[in-house]
């Protein structure tokens, strides 16, 4: 064990909550006063904050190094309503801390990065004030995803849930007014957001479910229940973990919830390697693994989870090789590992999808940051070239036309970007899954559980993993090999050391992360499966692959083959292609073997266009025949218009000029007549002459007296 | 002895021939002294009934209503006098403002 050293050591568990406290102090500094400091120190606090939450995180660790089991950290009551009883409470167990330590760890470099990368970025976008938005925003995705896998219960872990995809929205469309036609950064963002609400609904019944099958939404308890409940009812565990899937495709972008992760990419890109790479989209990954005693107890929703994620996997690689944006390319490749993790999930091989995750979090946060660098590396050179008055006159004022991001305006950034390009060639290779990279140890673990589960299913991911290695080659060649296609490209420039430095560490990591858990195989001696023995403590015993040479020489003569033919095409054809005039040259090699599909990959397979045709354009249908028809003929000119407001005036109608002007103030006018009436009549009495008045009192006198007398 | 019957007949024909004064006469000069005749006929009965009973209560009576009758007449006389110098009349059938 690596830890073996701190085994009974000092324990730190009562900080769990802090790695949510930190990065919140982090932000609210920022909030407060950082639009009065510098720059430099608005990045140093956003990067602090999130640097101690990685020293909590490793604090946890080395206490859970001598006291394996997990530890339930009580923050404080939530919601207590009868049975149902939420506290705020922290789970540390192996699970939980490993992925803290990825997701502050990894977030910590991209933290450093980008305070290099965003201070260019807010000005070639030109809004200097909005360096510190971007800190207050990562800051806080730290704290909700530190929320999630920190959680002890369902209901916690949708509130962090919930709140990475609230700052993935944020972050998404961080420079909302951008792209295309000014709206094409919010239109992404919110995309984002409702393909995440349609996941959202898949947990939502998913825990809803958990707590009335179980009454409760705490793990171990759910996790107590869970087998008995399989006795009698198996229906409601399948029902749970098939929804929990659909939450799973929503935020781990797989099939059929992809599609709002390539539009991410509009997001800048320290953000689509810490959210849309290494940790946000490994959060439906993590909440599989977790509920790993569920996912066992119904091999029929492991077979579908196992299906989406192959399958998506392998969709991804293929939209992939048709992409020119260098970060679309990345964007489906994530889709495609996140295919990997879900498979490897889906089959009960949690260790390998844990492994894979921990190591992709490293590959891909540092292909996201190193492209992020030859963006800015891009955007540089045309920067330096506009600004010089004799290389400013070739560009005959195409300048505003160039896309730093499109790999056909790149090239020869080898000796340009030094730095970069070598980070990336080792990014790349454990992405492509060489040996002895990272990438190459976590795959094969997958591999060889998938053979053994279903060999079609290994068929599908190696497939994948050749198309991986495929678009890697292809990738590195448009970018950094032959000459350079433009201008921009020719003058570009590496980025300073605050960017470079982060990369260096994580290609270090790239490369050596597969010590993190060799095979099972005499030669590795101690070093053998460090983070399976570390999870066997956290998570379910599942399947737990053995080293096969035959499928890890199959994996690595499937990504050396790729790797080569991705050489030949692109790094000798491409640029013989070049030499050929615009009109007669083709988009790209590939085309004079695969033909019209290159067109359907390009096209991402028009699997938005179907979306669109199937669900978006009905749903807008809809809306609009009910704004128009239902709610503003029907509801509002008719109901509205015509029955409220017409019966309405035919009651005032009646009421005033019936009721009130007919009967009431037929009374008060049939009083008034009558008093006139009868004062008509008496003033006859009043003759004014005074001897008719005497003879009155006379007769009146007789009649008193008469009566008196004679009663 | 004169019996007490023939001070009470004379005292209601003299009434009752100031009560028909008052009521057919229009002059107001004339009802006044019809009205004075009323009185007076009062003035009889009681001092007729004092005289029967051998008591003093109705003489006295009969100075307050002289009295009265003399205040009366002075301010009666007055009211007159003011209203002939607004109608230049004093029929009193002239005086019918209050006439509805």
């Amino acid at each position: 064990m690596l830890f073996q050293a701190a085994a009974q050591g000092p324990q730190f568990f009562y900080l769990a909550p802090w790695i949510v406290f930190l990065p919140v102090i982090g932000l609210l500094i920022n909030i407060i006063i950082g639009g009065r400091l510098p720059e430099k120190v608005v990045g140093v606090i956003g990067s602090t904050a999130v640097g101690l939450a990685f020293v909590v995180s490793v604090l946890l660790a080395i206490s859970l190094a001598g006291h394996h089991e997990a530890v339930i950290v009580p923050l404080a009551q939530w919601i207590k309503v009868g049975n149902l009883d939420i506290p705020w409470a922290f789970q540390v167990d192996t699970l939980s801390v490993t992925m803290m330590l990825v997701v502050s760890g990894v977030g910590t470099l991209i933290h450093i990065y980008s305070i290099g990368y965003m201070h260019e970025d807010v000005r070639h976008n030109g809004d200097p004030k909005r360096f510190r938005r971007f800190f207050v925003f990562m800051n806080l995705f730290i704290a909700a995803m530190m929320i999630l896998v920190g959680s002890d219960n369902y209901m916690m872990l949708f509130v962090g849930w919930e709140g990475v995809g609230l700052c993935s929205y944020l972050l998404i469309g961080f420079w909302y007014e951008k792209g295309k036609d000014g709206i094409g950064n919010s239109l992404a963002a919110k995309k984002a957001f409702v393909v995440n609400r349609i996941g959202d609904f898949g947990f939502l019944l998913a825990a809803f479910t958990i707590f009335w099958a179980f009454g409760t939404f705490n793990f171990t308890q759910v996790f107590e229940k869970a087998p008995a409940m399989a006795a009698v009812a198996p229906v409601i565990l399948l029902f749970i973990t098939l929804f929990m899937l659909l939450g799973v495709t929503g935020k781990s972008a797989q099939i059929p919830l992809y599609v709002w992760l390539p539009d991410a990419m509009a997001g800048p890109t320290p953000v689509s390697a810490l959210i849309h790479a290494a940790t946000m989209v490994t959060a439906g990954v993590y909440l599989i693994v977790r509920s790993a005693p569920l996912y066992n107890l119904t091999p029929q929703s492991q077979f579908v989870v196992t299906l989406v994620g192959s399958l998506t996997a392998l969709f991804a690689a293929t939209i992939a090789v048709g992409q020119f944006d260098i970060k679309k390319v990345l964007a489906y490749s994530t889709i495609s590992q996140l295919g990997f993790m879900v498979a490897a999930a889906g089959i009960g091989a949690y260790y390998a999808a844990m492994f894979h995750l921990i190591a992709h979090a490293f590959f891909k946060g540092l292909l996201f940051l190193s492209s992020g660098s030859v963006i800015q590396g891009i955007e540089r050179g045309q920067h330096h070239v506009e600004h010089d008055p004799r290389l400013a006159k070739t560009l005959k004022g195409n300048s505003e036309h160039l896309d730093p991001q499109d790999m056909r305006n790149m090239g020869g950034l080898r000796t340009r970007m030094k730095t970069t390009f070598w980070v990336y060639l080792i990014g790349s290779l454990a992405l492509a899954g060489v040996f002895p990279f990272a990438g190459f140890w976590s795959k094969d673990e997958i591999l060889v559980s998938e053979m053994a589960y279903k060999p079609i299913l290994y068929v599908i991911l190696a497939l994948a993993a050749f198309l991986t290695a495929f678009y890697m080659a292809r990738q590195v060649m448009m970018v950094f090999f032959g000459e350079p296609r433009t201008l921009a490209a020719e003058h570009s420039q590496e980025s300073p050391k605050v960017m470079t430095i982060p990369l260096i560490i994580l290609a270090v990591l790239s490369a050596f992360g597969g010590l993190i858990n060799l095979p099972k195989l005499t030669i590795f001696g101690s070093i053998q499966e460090i983070t399976t023995k570390w999870l066997e403590h956290a998570v379910e015993k599942g399947y737990l692959p053995e080293f096969t040479l035959w499928i890890g020489l199959t994996s690595t003569a499937v990504a050396l083959l790729a790797i080569a033919l991705g050489y030949w095409l692109y790094g000798r054809r491409y640029q013989e292609m070049l030499k050929l005039p615009t009109a007669k040259r083709p988009e790209d090699p590939i085309i004079a073997f695969i033909g019209p599909v290159f067109t359907a990959l390009k096209n991402k397979w028009w699997v938005d266009e179907l979306y669109w045709l199937i669900i978006v354009d009905p749903y807008v249908a809809v809306s609009k025949w009910l704004a128009d028809v239902v709610d503003l003929r029907f509801w509002h000119d008719w109901f509205h218009d015509i029955v409220l407001v017409g019966g309405f005036n035919l009651l005032t109608r009646v009421l005033s000029v019936q009721i009130d002007l007919g009967i009431i103030d037929g009374i008060a006018n049939g009083l008034g007549w009558l008093a006139q009436r009868l004062a008509a009549a008496m003033r006859r009495l009043q003759t004014g002459f005074v001897r008719n008045y005497a003879l009155a009192v006379f007769f009146g006198l007789v009649i008193i007296l008469g009566y008196l007398i004679l009663r | 002895m004169v019996p007490i019957t023939y001070y009470v007949s004379l005292s209601a024909i003299l009434f009752a021939i100031g009560a028909i004064g008052v009521l057919v006469r229009r002059n107001a000069i004339v009802i006044f002294m019809s009205v004075e005749l009323m009185l007076n006929s009062a003035n009889l009965a009681f001092v007729a009934f004092a005289r029967y009973y051998a008591a003093l209560n109705g003489q006295i009576f009969v100075f307050f209503v002289m009295a009265v009758a003399a205040a009366e007449v002075a301010v009666g006389l007055a009211l007159i006098v003011a209203i002939f110098h607004s109608k230049q009349s004093i029929n009193v059938d002239d005086l019918d403002s209050l006439k509805g």
